[in-house]
């Protein structure tokens, strides 16, 4: 590890650990109104101000952190569980199999992602509670969010199968389940963390985009997305400049998973 | 030997391709048309809430929506006004799907390709001049400029666009233009170290002609690909940027279509930009195989 990505660790569990300690730091629940003071500037009541319904920014920043910070590492782990079932049952058995999977593979991968996530989102309520659409929001991108690593992950595995190892158990008599499972997952298993690990700053980002939208996370319940929201009034940031700290924190986090990320030639 | 397979082998792909993209129209033509018959009150027409009609004129609006048709029948029908370029009616618009997309499509296509060529010209430009130098400085500050547009979500370069006055296509390049950095100069970094390149560079070549001659004739197959899937990336990155621009084009109808719950528009629409992207994607391999066949 160099010590860049060592820095980016760093700050990475710094703010993890702000998060799970969201409870205790936090001025006032993420959704309490103070309704004599919308807009207002940092106080020590308030430190990083309140928002135009006068809820407290910094409780709205660390629910929202907490929200962003564990549910797309939620969904990016929902999405490498079946991008390395897929890729990995197409590597190892090959044929039609791996055709097949490959052929829905490009054709998700040629379809715009958000185009896919809109129209999925567009079949369910979206009159929901903030919690339903938080989970919906990321369960979304976890189920859809698996193609670009099943490609990765199926050449791998196609490189596994056709190794020694892997014909010495087959010759032993070892069934296909036990093949794939003790044989291939584990040899292939730095591709799975580094497709993990690829896929978090890209849900961070997705539910942003959606949030900001109006697709995602619902209000009153906080996310960056949601946060994000706020900036759509750019020249009230000349004056309140505290505003830009959710669009900072969430630039900080998605460089510092950039960082940390393996090298390109276990992720590619 | 090679090469003469390469050729024959052309064919064959693009065929396969045809093939896979009218598999792709019926197959998403099915699906589209299953969404929109199964969506919750689908064929309920607000006139039917109308105290006003009698049941004879309801009975006769419900036979003028063939609801007593069977599936298989709604189906045949579905493909049929399809193959007509008939894609329905948007239910919030109350306008045919096909007129809107001939109005929205045009617009959204200026601005990608618009907003394609600023993405390519400067990430192609920083890659090069990357390669050329080498210094670790500039190599750093490039990468850290990436880096942090890479971190940015497309709503909030979309807002920074409306602030700053930008039109749309700039904003799509300044979406697209980090990932395709990333990606040229890594492809470039390849095919520049590679050991036909050191000898070249052994034999006294000037540096232009190792890039035209030895560097990029290695990285165009892959350059080639890349062009298709920025289109997916450009396209997806419209949907934001048109919507919060208040740009008139595809993304827009999209984000408008999700927010009113418009499933005749937004499954056809997602159907019209895959088959595009497909299309897009597999000219773009085609023609990076067909380029990697002739060089070879």
């Amino acid at each position: 590890m160099s010590p860049l990505q060592k820095t980016a660790a760093i700050i990475l569990c710094a703010i993890f650990l702000l998060m799970v300690l969201a409870t205790i730091l936090v001025p006032a629940p993420y959704a309490r109104q103070f309704r004599d003071a919308p807009n207002a500037r940092p106080s020590t009541a308030h430190p990083l101000g309140t928002d135009a319904l006068g809820r407290d920014s910094l409780s709205r920043l660390l629910y929202g952190t907490r929200v962003s910070l564990l549910l797309a590492p939620a969904a990016a782990l929902l999405s490498t569980v079946i991008a390395a079932l897929l890729g990995s049952a197409a590597g190892f058995l090959g044929g039609r199999f791996e055709r097949i999977i490959l052929a829905a593979t490009d054709l998700s991968l040629a379809l715009p992602w958000l185009f896919l996530l809109l129209t999925v989102r567009a079949m369910l309520p979206l009159d929901v509670p903030p919690m339903v659409s938080v989970v919906i929001a990321f369960l979304m991108m976890g189920l859809l969010g698996w193609q670009a690593s099943v490609r990765v992950i199926c050449a791998a595995a196609r490189g596994v199968r056709d190794s020694d190892f892997l014909l010495l158990a087959r010759s032993s008599g070892c069934k296909p389940a036990r093949l794939l499972l003790c044989h291939v997952a584990p040899n292939l298993r730095t591709l799975f963390y580094a497709q993990f690990w690829i896929s978090i700053p890209l849900f961070i980002l997705t539910e942003a985009n959606l949030s900001i939208l109006g697709l995602g996370v619902m209000e009153p319940m906080a996310s960056w997305g949601n946060l994000l929201r706020g900036f759509e009034d750019f020249s009230a940031l000349g004056a309140n400049p505290w505003r830009l700290v959710p669009l900072v924190l969430l630039v900080i986090v998605v460089m510092c998973f950039q960082l940390v990320l393996p090298s390109q030639e276990v992720t590619q | 030997m090679i090469k003469e397979e390469k050729t024959t082998k052309l064919p064959q792909n693009v065929l396969r391709r045809l093939l896979f993209l009218f598999c792709l129209g019926i197959g998403g033509a099915f699906l589209s048309a299953t969404l929109v018959r199964f969506a919750p009150g689908y064929g309920v027409q607000e006139r039917e809430l109308d105290p006003r009609w009698s049941a004879q004129s309801i009975e006769a609006l419900r036979q003028k929506q063939m609801l007593h048709e069977g599936l298989a029948l709604y189906y045949l029908h579905y493909l049929w006004a399809l193959a007509h370029g008939d894609f329905g009616e948007s239910d919030s618009l109350k306008r045919p799907v096909r007129e809107l997309l001939r109005q929205r499509l045009p617009v959204t296509g200026n601005s990608v390709v618009r907003g394609l060529g600023i993405a390519w010209l400067a990430a192609a430009l920083l890659a090069s001049l990357g390669l050329a130098s080498r210094g670790w400085l500039y190599e750093a500050s490039s990468a850290a400029f990436s880096s942090l547009l890479l971190s940015l979500p497309s709503a909030v370069v979309a807002m920074l666009a409306v602030q700053l006055r930008a039109p749309v296509f700039f904003a799509i390049g300044v979406v697209v233009f980090p990932r395709l950095h990333r990606y040229i100069r890594s492809l470039l970094v390849r095919s520049y170290d590679q050991p036909h390149v050191l000898a070249a560079r052994a034999r006294g070549l000037g540096s232009g002609a190792i890039f035209w001659r030895h560097v990029l004739p290695v990285a165009a197959p892959p350059l080639l690909a890349l062009l298709g899937v920025s289109f997916t990336i450009a396209f997806g990155a419209a949907i934001p940027i048109e919507a919060l621009c208040d740009s008139p084009g595809l993304g827009q109808l999209a984000w408008h279509a999700a927010l009113s719950r418009d499933l005749p528009l937004i499954v056809n629409v997602t159907l019209i930009v895959s088959l595009v992207m497909f299309a897009a994607n597999s000219l773009a391999d085609l023609a990076g195989r067909a380029f990697a066949g002739s060089v070879q």
